[in-house]
């Protein structure tokens, strides 16, 4: 069943003719999902140059002729911001933002927006979201996945691709994997996409990975304990890791949301919410995939 | 991007946010001109760096002596505390051991001060919003507020649909105990400091301490502002308030290359794609006994020109004896990269051993790249791999 996205997702793309928004729709169908068509304001009424799919001036329009119920933004960091408003103005169930550097106070007024909306937001700046063999939506490389049990959420893109490999090493494959992004102000928080996996059959295990800055690992472990571990709840193996252990307090480490601001945002606080709740914190990068194992063994 | 107090406060004065007159200062004569602009017979000589704890630090040059923070009561004493101060090396709580050396102070008028308060402007991520705190532990670090006494501390979060009202300021101005004009006074400045904050795109305002005079008056004594470094393309006017001498230089030959370093104290330097990994990176080579001498996103989009920029500025950093790249190829392309390392190998002619973790788009491209090169790089094939290989080399580099 895998979460958000499947083989019958339409994806539309905004800022779809531009160099990135081309090249990743391209990978994106040759993964085979399902593009539809997309948005260039200016360019409505023409087709994608390369891609042989309708272009849009609005989102409204690409979603009325196409069904879409997905839209991928690509838009620069500039425009970014009222290009998710357009999205939620027209009512996208799913939108994903993979730029980076949106002015924070630009994402305060879509998270507002988002509030009592019809759509879901992941991003910004995150990789996307995969169902392996069915969907792909982002910039992640397609060919690491292999569909499988466990569920992936991370804040990070690339540390994401590793736990990809590594439980694609293992045997065991992913049921989707969710990036949420590194931006303080964002859509989709962990425990919005943990509440996902543990309804989901198809997610046997999870693997969570976070970073140093705010509070929403810590949030999350607790989350987990009281809605996935104990008689009756679901148990679902959880691996943890938070990336930051070794950074200086009050220096941003590349993500804008990576800085420790004093108290309980370090690595360490972070990864003791984890293991109280009785998730199991890798101890390396390295470890996620055999730390996973070690979960599932019991 | 931070900016001085000075900056600041002459920013906020713009919005309509009291603060108290003054002049900055280069020398010890534009000090005392300075001073006879105002009124006296009190006057603040305050040095200017981009680190707080200014008051209870001290200059190296003269650590008995006085802070980097003077009330004097002369144009003499002005004078020979402006001297005191400029050319000096001040050391805070929060500049590190090496301190940071003051080029200009800032000279103000004296204030008669009733109370200390504090007051911040920051968007709090856990609801999304601008967030004004407030407490009436003023000239406190906010941290040690928050972690001894959080009660003391009072946030009223705004709606950015409606924005900020007068009732918001008001519930801090009665929490904090102000009464009569103070209030007023208080509602005046906290709408200010609001506008000014959307205004301007700020990452955080800080008035620490926010006083309230003899005269019931509120008025900002210090002022911090820092903004977002995402926002800056749309006001290409602050960009003359950057002080690069407030920067690490490799950090800032770094960010006109638009490259994401950050220059830590250890001995391996690191070349990574991605914040996450790069930061996973530091951690594992701490875990397998050595330590990172930066973090360094070199992001999705590396070619050659940027990897070599990038070689280029971590092994300008002495301590550094050996360099792991690791690198998860999705956009970025591992071929790309390669040839990007190749390049900059020999153009540097790079003296310290270094491991190359290749995985990801075109990785075989890229392996090949590098086997092909005669030069002397270590592959490693995967993360661990690669850690122990590096600490393993600066082990035997000794």
């Amino acid at each position: 069943m895998a979460i958000l996205i499947d083989k019958n997702t339409k994806v539309m793309t905004q800022g779809f003719t531009g160099a990135q928004g081309t090249f990743h729709a391209s990978q994106g169908i040759a993964y085979g999902s399902n593009y539809v068509g997309g948005v260039t304001p200016g360019k409505g009424g023409t087709m994608h140059p390369s891609l042989n799919l309708p272009v849009f001036n609005t989102v409204i329009e690409c979603r009325e002729a196409t069904g879409a119920d997905a839209s991928v933004i690509y838009v620069p960091a500039a425009f970014a911001a009222d290009s998710i408003l357009e999205a939620i103005d027209a009512e996208i169930p799913l939108i994903i933002c993979i730029t980076e550097g949106i002015p924070v106070l630009d994402m305060v007024k879509v998270k507002r927006a988002l509030d009592g909306s019809e759509s879901i937001l992941v991003g910004p700046n995150c990789p996307g979201v995969i169902t392996p063999d069915a969907c792909k939506i982002g910039i992640m490389p397609g060919h690491i996945h292999r569909r499988g049990s466990v569920g992936i959420v991370s804040r990070s893109g690339t540390l994401t691709y590793e736990a990809v490999a590594q439980t694609t090493a293992a045997g065991l494959g992913q049921s989707s994997c969710v990036g949420i992004g590194g931006d303080p102000v964002k859509g989709m928080d962990f425990i919005d996409v943990l509440e996902l996996f543990m309804a989901d059959d198809e997610t046997k295990s999870l693997i969570m990975i976070g970073e140093i800055g705010g509070q929403s690992e810590i949030l999350a472990a607790e989350y987990l304990k009281s809605e996935n571990f104990g008689p009756g709840k679901p148990n679902k193996p959880v691996v943890g890791f938070i990336a930051g252990a070794t950074a200086p307090p009050g220096r941003r480490m590349g993500h804008a949301g990576a800085v420790i601001s004093g108290g309980a945002d370090t690595a360490e606080a972070k990864m003791e919410a984890m293991k109280a709740a009785g998730i199991h914190v890798a101890d390396s990068p390295a470890s996620l995939g055999s730390t996973m194992v070690r979960a599932l063994k019991g | 991007m931070n900016i001085h107090e000075y900056q600041a406060k002459e920013l906020l004065r713009r919005y309509g946010v009291a603060v108290l007159e003054g002049h900055v200062a280069w020398t010890a004569d534009e000090a005392v001109l300075a001073a006879g602009k105002l009124g006296g017979p009190v006057y603040v000589v305050k040095s200017q760096i981009h680190a707080g704890g200014r008051g209870a630090g001290r200059f190296a040059e003269d650590p008995n002596g006085k802070g980097g923070v003077r009330v004097v009561k002369s144009l003499a004493e002005v004078k020979a505390a402006a001297e005191a101060m400029i050319g000096k090396t001040l050391v805070t709580k929060q500049t590190g051991e090496a301190g940071k050396v003051v080029s200009r102070v800032y000279v103000e008028d004296g204030c008669d001060i009733k109370r200390e308060l504090y007051l911040g402007l920051l968007i709090d991520r856990a609801t999304s919003r601008l967030t004004v705190m407030a407490s009436t532990e003023g000239g406190m670090e906010i941290e040690e507020v928050a972690e001894n006494h959080p009660e003391k501390i009072l946030k009223v979060a705004i709606d950015p649909a409606s924005g900020l009202f007068p009732f918001h300021a008001r519930k801090l101005a009665f929490g904090l105990g102000l009464e009569g004009k103070q209030v007023a006074s208080f509602v005046k400045f906290v709408t200010s400091l609001y506008g000014a904050f959307l205004e301007l795109d700020c990452a955080i305002v800080e008035i620490n301490p926010l006083v309230v005079t003899g005269a019931g008056e509120i008025v900002a004594l210090d002022a911090k502002v820092s903004f977002d470094d995402s926002a800056l393309f749309r006001h290409k006017d602050l960009e003359a308030l950057r002080d690069d001498s407030e920067m690490d230089p490799k950090e800032l030959d770094a960010v006109k290359h638009e490259l994401n370093y950050v220059a830590l104290d250890g001995e391996i330097g690191c070349m990574v794609n991605g914040a996450g990994l790069a930061m996973a990176t530091m951690d594992i080579i701490k875990l397998y006994g050595s330590s990172p001498a930066n973090f360094l996103d070199v992001g999705g989009t590396a070619d050659a020109a940027r990897v070599t920029e990038a070689f280029r500025i971590i092994t300008s950093d002495a301590n550094v004896k050996a360099i792991l790249v690791n690198i998860f190829g999705g956009i970025a392309k591992c071929d790309m990269i390669a040839e990007g390392i190749v390049a900059a190998s020999k153009n540097l002619s790079l003296k310290v051993p270094l491991v190359v973790r290749l995985e990801g788009t075109n990785v075989e491209l890229g392996k090949k790249i590098l086997a092909e090169s005669g030069l002397a790089i270590i592959p490693a094939d995967n993360l661990a791999d690669a850690a122990q290989k590096v600490v393993a080399a600066v082990k035997k580099a000794g």
